[in-house]
């Protein structure tokens, strides 16, 4: 799903960050909703920080248990989910480490309660086994990692992007994985509830990958309130216990799936398993298997992908970009267009599954692609390697824990046209 | 022999291929009889018992049996029984490990569950040694002994499991043996009705490696062993510290009423609803 944003205007631009409308008496604004419109409510209209809109969202999908281990910049998730979650018989615990927090999150959800935890780089790495059993095992869950400077203990408070690929790799064996980047506040919001919902729907662990600028920055964000929106809770099987295959290879490759205590007494493991979750290693099975979460997520790519293009139907230089790099690239673009440069922006919401074909466009239509990135390149490397020779590919790595510039990228468009 | 078969039928998994990947002789089949007609006598449904277990042989142990079961990863199944209990408190949720899973690679969500209380009975089959990767020490392997990473002699000292869960904060500690398989049914049972972090450490067997390489004989010589060196608890109470030198307590070693992790966690949930949100 790709957003397009078209004019130039100041208007446009700060859509992107910003949500400024007016605030309407209430005779105007009932007449308003009546047409459809968004409008602005007393008490709905907040500034908060991106961690702080990752709380909303995860409240407002359904999120009733959190795990974590405090870290630096992705602390104040746990804190507010300490006092909100018990408000609404949820639960919050604090455990002794990553691991224990995302084994009590995957336990939870196996019980059948949406569940989360949160950490930043440190936390991460000690996450990637139990994230390898989420994958192999099917269980939703959303792991939050807020971005710092690495490796190892690194830049605690300082931004960075450079956990890309672990994000993607990190665990060990052959898994898919979701990845989601917000680059506004509003996006964390949508973002986090989306999250959940590809996680329940696709059984399998969603990441949402924000950077410190994002997660402490502050924007103006209208909620939703109680409006409709949509909440995808996982399939439950429908047939009696004694009919039920766990891990049936139907066509979507999603098998249903079962609370524990619920009459459907099941096996789950993080070995190999055959369709009934018992362990295996004839190849025909294991073979099947691997395939089949593969494909429960490749045959899906358009419903989980997003982003937004941004003047690129004439532009000769376009700017990949993703996190807070991007709100920069989207100055860099209107900055570059006043001074009669057709430039034109790819913000990527979806880092993996790899936005392929929508980067393939733009490397088709524009020849001339600028990447800059808060790491080494671990994006561009995607881009070249799906670049079939038709654009040249320019990076900006910056690697020295501050944020990248629209002069930066403003620069490097000058120079590369 | 025919309410043995009885409980066969009822707690093991008929869609489940056998044979089991445990050696002939092995204690933790004589473990899971026991776990089985304690479960029986404390009367939860089947549907409402979740076993949860980590890696190893003692890990492989709720695949055969008719709950919900989850094997997880290794050393963190105390952790997905947090969240398990912690999301479906109404559930019973008993977690199987190895000596290893529990106090080696675990050992550090073993004593924070312990000092949490929650409402989870950790059974522990400590047989010494990590059987399922071919016989290395583990941190129960005492002092001389050998094992395939101690070829020489082990030079470190071992870990006191029911100890260890004393001190660390759990509501109830007993110990026992799978010699003493009658006894272990009545431990498993007080264990599973104890409301709190409750542990049942099993003294255990592992011919095939720790035995072999240590020259201790075949299974049954092993059980021996045991009945040997285990001293109930009342017995233990009138015996000198030097008699006592080389033996191990069985009974239960502590029960006592603590402040239970989801009762606490209840009265938060009152307090938090009476606050107004910002
Ligand atoms: C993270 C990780 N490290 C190592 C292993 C390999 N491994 C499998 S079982 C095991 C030891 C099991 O010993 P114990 O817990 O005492 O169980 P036993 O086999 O003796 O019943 C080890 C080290 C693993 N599965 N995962
Ligand atoms: S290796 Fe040892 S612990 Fe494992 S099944 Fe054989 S005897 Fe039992
Ligand atoms: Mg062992």
């Amino acid at each position: 799903m790709l957003k397009t944003v078209r004019s130039v205007s100041i208007a446009d631009y700060a859509k992107s960050g910003v949500l400024i409308l007016p605030l309407l008496s209430s005779r105007k604004r009932k007449a308003e909703e009546r047409r459809g419109k968004t409008v602005r409510k007393k008490g709905q209209e907040r500034l908060l920080q991106g961690n702080e809109a990752i709380v909303e969202g995860a409240l407002r999908a359904g999120c009733r248990f959190f795990a974590g281990y405090p870290i630096t910049p992705a602390t104040e998730i746990s804190e507010l989910l300490s006092v909100r979650l018990p408000k609404v018989d949820g639960t919050f615990i604090q455990m002794e480490d990553e691991i224990a927090s995302l084994g009590a999150v995957i336990g939870a959800s196996l019980a059948g309660v949406k569940s989360m935890t949160a950490t930043s780089g440190p936390g991460f790495s000690l996450m990637q086994e139990n994230l390898g059993f989420a994958c192999i095992a099917e269980v939703p869950c959303v792991v939050v990692n807020v971005m710092r400077g690495g490796p190892s203990t690194g830049l605690p408070t300082s931004p960075s992007q450079s956990d890309v690929m672990q994000a993607r790799w990190g665990t060990h064996g052959d898994h898919p994985m979701i990845v989601l980047c917000p680059s506004t506040i509003r996006e964390c919001y949508d973002l986090t509830i989306k999250a959940f919902n590809l996680s329940e729907k696709y059984r399998n662990p969603v990441i949402l990958l924000v950077d410190e600028v994002i997660a402490h920055m502050r924007e103006k964000i209208i909620l939703d309130g109680d409006k409709p929106i949509d909440i995808f809770t996982r399939v439950k099987p429908t047939v009696p216990p004694e009919w039920y295959i766990p891990y049936e290879d139907t066509p979507t490759g999603i098998p249903a799936m079962a609370d524990f205590g619920e009459g459907y007494r099941y096996h789950v493991t993080g070995l190999t398993h055959d369709t009934r979750g018992f362990p295996t290693s004839r190849p025909d099975e294991v073979d099947a298997f691997i395939r089949r979460l593969f494909r429960k997520i490749s045959q899906n790519f358009t419903d989980m992908q997003m982003g937004e293009v941004f003047q690129t139907e004439d532009a000769e230089v376009a700017v990949i970009a993703y996190g807070c790099v991007a709100r920069s690239a989207k100055r860099a673009v209107i900055d570059a267009r006043e001074r009669g440069i057709r430039a034109g922006l790819l913000k990527l919401n979806t880092i993996w599954p790899f936005m392929r074909t929508q980067v393939e466009k733009i490397l088709h239509t524009s020849g001339c692609v600028i990447v800059p990135e808060m790491n080494m390149g671990q994006i561009s490397r995607e881009v070249k390697r799906v670049n079939k020779g038709t654009a040249k590919v320019f990076t900006i790595n910056k690697v020295d824990g501050t944020i990248i510039t629209p002069q930066e990228i403003l620069g490097k468009i000058r120079e590369v046209c | 022999m025919a309410e043995v078969t009885k409980l066969i039928h009822k707690y093991l998994r008929h869609d489940k291929r056998f044979p089991h990947v445990w050696c002939p002789g092995c204690g933790i089949g004589i473990m899971l009889g026991a776990l089985i007609r304690a479960i029986d006598r404390t009367g939860f449904g089947k549907d409402e018992i979740v076993m949860i277990s980590g890696i190893g042989c003692t890990g492989r142990l709720p695949v055969y049996v008719d709950f919900n079961t989850l094997h997880t990863t290794h050393g963190r199944a105390l952790t997905f029984a947090t969240g398990v209990k912690l999301a479906k408190p109404k559930l019973k949720v008993i977690v199987i490990m190895g000596d290893g899973d529990a106090v080696a690679i675990g050992g550090n969500h073993f004593v924070h569950a312990a000092r949490r209380n929650i409402d989870v009975t950790a059974v522990i089959l400590n047989n010494s040694v990590y059987g399922m990767t071919g016989g290395q020490f583990s941190p129960t392997t005492p002092y001389g002994m050998r094992t395939t990473t101690t070829m020489y002699s082990n030079v470190e000292q071992a870990f006191k499991i029911s100890e260890l869960a004393i001190t660390a904060g759990a509501a109830f500690v007993a110990r026992g043996t799978v010699y003493h398989a009658k006894v272990l049914d009545g431990l498993f049972e007080k264990a599973f009705l104890k409301r709190g972090f409750s542990v049942v450490e099993v003294i255990s067997h592992c011919h095939t490696q720790y035995g072999r390489l240590n020259r201790m004989g075949t299974a049954v010589e092993m059980m021996e062993w045991q009945r040997e060196h285990a001293v109930t608890v009342e017995k233990a109470a009138q015996m000198t510290g030097e008699e006592l030198r080389d033996k191990f307590r069985i009974g239960v070693l502590v029960d006592r009423e603590l402040p239970v992790f989801e009762n606490e966690y209840e009265k938060i949930r009152a307090i938090a609803k009476g606050m107004p949100t910002k």
